[in-house]
């Protein structure tokens, strides 16, 4: 089976985006390292956009400092306002690392971020405080790329060279709160000590109860990255992910960490790869609950496999989930029509060939493409179900294409930061919502259809 | 600042600069400082001047909106406004160049350019309008050359918003620029004539959930006909006969004001300030209008339609005034505007205002908040969410009426929330928009789940 790749390159114009910018990729990442708070170097608005985004889809507090960059020091430099600004962060909310985030704007006027923030910690105390500067053009990438560049500059900055332990090191793609508590409770599951990076399942699902943190409680622990480099291996759900963004292919080469890039455990088959590299990685047998919840999976693939089978999905987000949930379509007979991945940087096509090797026809492959060209190919390859963010409702609103909703951002629903699609359990859910729309759409129209093709 | 040790002993919350920029009415007699240039690191909520121009124009309904600039800019704005159409959906759609590396190198311009060609050539919209961002400022791109060219090459009005972002952090600097596009969109061409009528324009209007509808629908009763609304449900055709109007209501002063002053100017059309949020806002306003016609069987229909509607809802309200009688409520919004309306019909509720701030309010409007609120109350411009968490919670309110990024702030701390954003689905207008509003209000306020959430309110 060939692919048939489209790029939307024939055309100037991006009509209706399919990406963010690439700090909003930074500031997730961040939000998983403990005891830490961003500020994004820029224009006031880019901090404002980015937080209403992000409180839309998580439904939680989400600070983001700017150093509000306005006419003057776009002309002079921006160091006074970004040494004022960090006095203004440490001072409010304490955090213990401080991530910085450039913008296209700090970018363009060449900001020297990396003499700035090292002749800052020359003069503060920081009380034992980090900051860590990372480079996130907007026009350099989308937010798929800047999530990597944070959390790759996280671990660059905090790993050590530690004496060999048992803890594996974890990175999560950008996955929803939810399947990463999920990933967490199968590494819980399968006996294996881990570093998960980064861990923005509490800080950014946080709870009800108890007083009110400015920074809330959870991430990912900065000792504990220091001491990535003595794990046995890297797990990295990030087969799509260039090898210069790569947090996992860093570990590899500074400091020998050998790196297992597995697909996320979206999907049965996909499940399994996880399960079965922690068992070598020195886990223990897999429990009886996983083998439970693995038969239930099983038993609802065959409940579903003929309603699925008429699915003629269009995928589109992210590249790793994408990819992820191209293979669990797939292998429950629901072969996608239109793949699409809102960045360019991707492996996708490779990762894809041979889970769609089954189907009948090649799926319209699209790279960094905006909605206007997925709904043409949508239209084009006759898609009778969408799968992706919130940004895929025009498919529904003007082509009567139902959306499945998974990935980011998810701003017309509630609950987006509790959509579960990993392990054996979330995958199963994903594939009762998915099941359910197909259902859904048939019988509101199976009536009407028949009468039209027989009595009219 | 030189000061070592920055975690220092320092309450929480506390910025020195900011201090002058929180006031308590009775205990402060100096005024508040707003509209200055919002403090770095102090995680400020307001936005940036493409913002504020791509605020006021895109409703604007059969307009290319195109974004000149990197994808972030475009994807933030794509269709997050409840501005509702009669018709076209264009403004729906989300324009962007994508300025890439290469770009920002070697220039945009040449990629405007075919951008507006392509979208000219695939929709032929009746205008584009082209946002400048930040990079595109720092560039140096000639968005009015391109612009002035295109329009030539297509014989269709192509015009620059010149709104790059870093100008200020102050949404009301975009709706300036926003307020230059519209001029220059509207200004008749020579040999063009906009025969005059005894229509009104409707400034500042943005039918949030059909709001203009509502309007529109008083403004006939009294024999009123709208011409076109600045900029809600409005195409590009329709505002081009906004010179024809024998007079301009201003709804959202701080969005129109300027659009208003330059009609007179150069049309000669009076204006008046109107507010159609609230029953006794509506009233006046109403009257207003009528007094202006200086038409006696208009101001009786005025009052009918006053005395009708004030009595149709005074039971509802009423009902409601019972159940929220007491409660105490928090308010901090975009612009002054919208606080003064919200803190009369709060106060009509028998609430009482405790908190009230905006992002943009200027020294007059300030004064004016001021004169409305009772002593005690914390007036505050241009607050963050640390300051908000204090005060809410100093406060002890029942409910906040604000945008989305204080709603999860509000809700983490037991406090209801009432949503007056500009993404609003419900018509909040007029003397049914009031009944919403209590209603709206209650539900915040009295939620059963307040119940379980309130116990566990407190703060480190």
């Amino acid at each position: 089976m060939e692919a048939v790749t489209a790029t939307r390159e024939a055309r100037q114009v991006n009509e209706n985006q399919c990406q963010h910018c690439m700090p909003l990729g930074g500031v997730i990442a961040f939000k998983g390292i403990e005891g830490a708070m961003v500020l994004v170097h820029g224009s006031q608005g880019c901090s404002t956009y980015m937080r209403l985004a992000n409180i839309e889809h998580f439904n939680e507090p989400v600070d983001i400092a700017s150093s509000s960059l306005n006419e003057k020091q776009t002309i002079y430099g921006g160091e006074a306002n970004l040494c004022r600004a960090l006095d203004n962060v440490f001072r409010v909310y304490r955090p213990r690392v401080l991530g910085i985030l450039t913008t296209c704007l700090a970018e363009t006027i060449g900001e020297d971020l990396q003499r700035i923030v090292g002749q800052y910690r020359q003069e503060r105390d920081l009380g034992g405080a980090e900051i860590v500067p990372v480079e996130t053009p907007s026009y350099a990438g989308s937010h798929t790329e800047g999530y990597w560049a944070a959390t790759r500059a996280v671990i660059a900055h905090f790993a050590r060279p530690t004496p060999k332990h048992g803890r594996v090191n974890v990175i999560v793609p950008h996955i929803s709160p939810a399947d990463i508590r999920e990933i967490r409770r199968i590494l819980e599951l399968m006996g294996v000590e881990h570093t998960l990076l980064p861990d923005y399942s509490m800080t950014l699902d946080q709870p009800y109860g108890g007083p009110y943190r400015k920074i809330a409680p959870g991430g990912t622990g900065t000792e504990a990255i220091g001491a990535m480099p003595g794990a046995p291996c890297t797990i990295q759900f990030g087969t799509t992910c260039p090898d210069d963004l790569s947090p996992g292919r860093y570990l590899e080469q500074e400091h020998g960490v050998p790196l297992l890039n597995l697909p996320l455990p979206i999907g049965l088959e996909n499940t399994d790869r996880l399960i079965e590299a922690l068992r070598q990685h020195g886990g223990r047998p897999v429990p009886e609950v996983l083998t439970r919840e693995r038969g239930w999976l099983l038993d609802g693939m065959a409940d579903a496999h003929t309603i699925n089978a008429e699915g003629r999905p269009v995928i589109f987000g992210e590249p790793e989930l994408v990819l992820a949930l191209s293979g669990l379509c797939a292998e429950n007979g629901a072969f996608p029509v239109v793949i699409a991945s809102g960045t360019h940087s991707s492996r996708l096509a490779e990762g894809l060939a041979p889970m769609l090797a089954e189907g009948d026809r090649p799926p319209a492959l699209l790279e960094a493409p905006d909605f206007a060209a997925i709904e043409e190919a949508a239209g084009a390859a006759g898609a009778n179900i969408a799968v992706g963010h919130s940004g895929g409702k025009f498919l529904t609103e003007r082509h009567g294409i139902p959306l499945v909703r998974v990935g980011y951002p998810i701003h017309d629903r509630i609950g987006g930061q509790r959509i579960l699609s990993a392990g054996y359990g979330g995958t199963l859910a994903f594939l009762d919502r998915f099941s359910n729309q197909l259902l859904e759409t048939k019988y509101a129209t199976y009536r009407d259809l028949r009468r039209q093709e027989f009595m009219d | 600042m030189a000061t070592n040790s920055i975690a220092a002993a320092v309450p929480a919350a506390g910025i020195d600069e900011r201090q002058h920029s929180i006031i308590t009415k009775g205990k402060v007699k100096s005024r508040i400082h707003c509209t200055d240039d919002s403090l770095a690191g102090a995680v400020s909520q307001r936005a940036c001047v493409y913002c504020g121009a791509r605020v006021v124009l895109n409703p604007v309904t059969d307009a290319v909106h195109l974004v000149h600039g990197p994808i972030g800019c475009a994807t933030y704005t794509w269709d997050i406004r409840g501005s509702l159409s009669s018709g076209p959906e264009m403004y729906r759609q989300s324009f962007s160049t994508d300025l890439r590396e290469r770009d920002i190198i070697f220039g945009g311009e040449r990629k405007l350019a075919a951008c507006i060609d392509e979208v000219v050539e695939k929709y032929r919209p009746p205008a584009v309008f082209v946002y400048s961002t930040c990079v595109v400022g720092v560039i140096g791109d000639d968005i009015v050359a391109v612009c002035r060219a295109a329009s030539e090459r297509h014989g269709t009005d192509v015009i620059p918003v010149e709104s790059t972002g870093f100008i200020s952090g102050n949404k009301v600097v975009g709706y300036r620029a926003a307020a230059e596009a519209l001029m220059r969109l509207i200004r008749p061409k020579e040999g063009e004539i906009v025969e005059p009528s005894r229509k009104v324009n409707l400034l500042g209007e943005y039918n949030l959930g059909g709001e203009k509808w509502l309007v529109e629908r008083y403004l006939r009763e009294l024999g009123i006909e709208c011409n076109v609304a600045f900029t809600g449900d409005s195409t590009v055709a329709a505002l081009k006969q906004a010179p024809g109007a024998c007079l301009n209501l201003v709804q959202c002063t701080g969005s129109m004001h300027w659009v208003a002053m330059s009609l007179e100017r150069e049309f000669g059309t009076p204006f008046v300030d109107i507010n159609f949020f609230g029953a006794e806002n509506t009233a006046e306003s109403l009257r207003r209008i009528a007094a202006f016609f200086e038409d006696e069987e208009m101001a009786a229909r005025a009052e009918a339609l006053i005395e009708r509607e004030t009595n149709r809802i005074a039971p509802v309200l009423a009902s409601y005034r019972e159940k929220l009688a007491g409660k105490r409520a928090a308010i901090y919004v975009g612009g002054a505007f919208k606080a003064v309306a919200l803190i009369r019909q709060l106060k009509d509720l028998g609430m009482e205002v405790a908190l009230a701030g905006t992002q943009t309010g200027k020294q007059e409007e300030y004064d004016r908040i001021g004169d409305l609120l009772d002593e005690g109350t914390v007036i505050i411009d241009d607050a963050n969410p640390s300051e908000i968490e204090r005060f809410l919670l100093e406060t002890g309110v029942d409910v906040m009426a604000g945008g989305v990024k204080e709603r999860v702030l509000a809700y983490k701390l037991g406090i209801g929330f009432v949503d007056h954003n500009h993404d609003r689905k419900n018509c909040l207008a007029g003397f049914d928009g009031a009944v919403r509003f209590a209603h709206e209000v209650w539900v915040a306020a009295c939620s059963p789940v307040w119940r379980h959430l309130r116990p566990a309110r407190e703060t480190d």
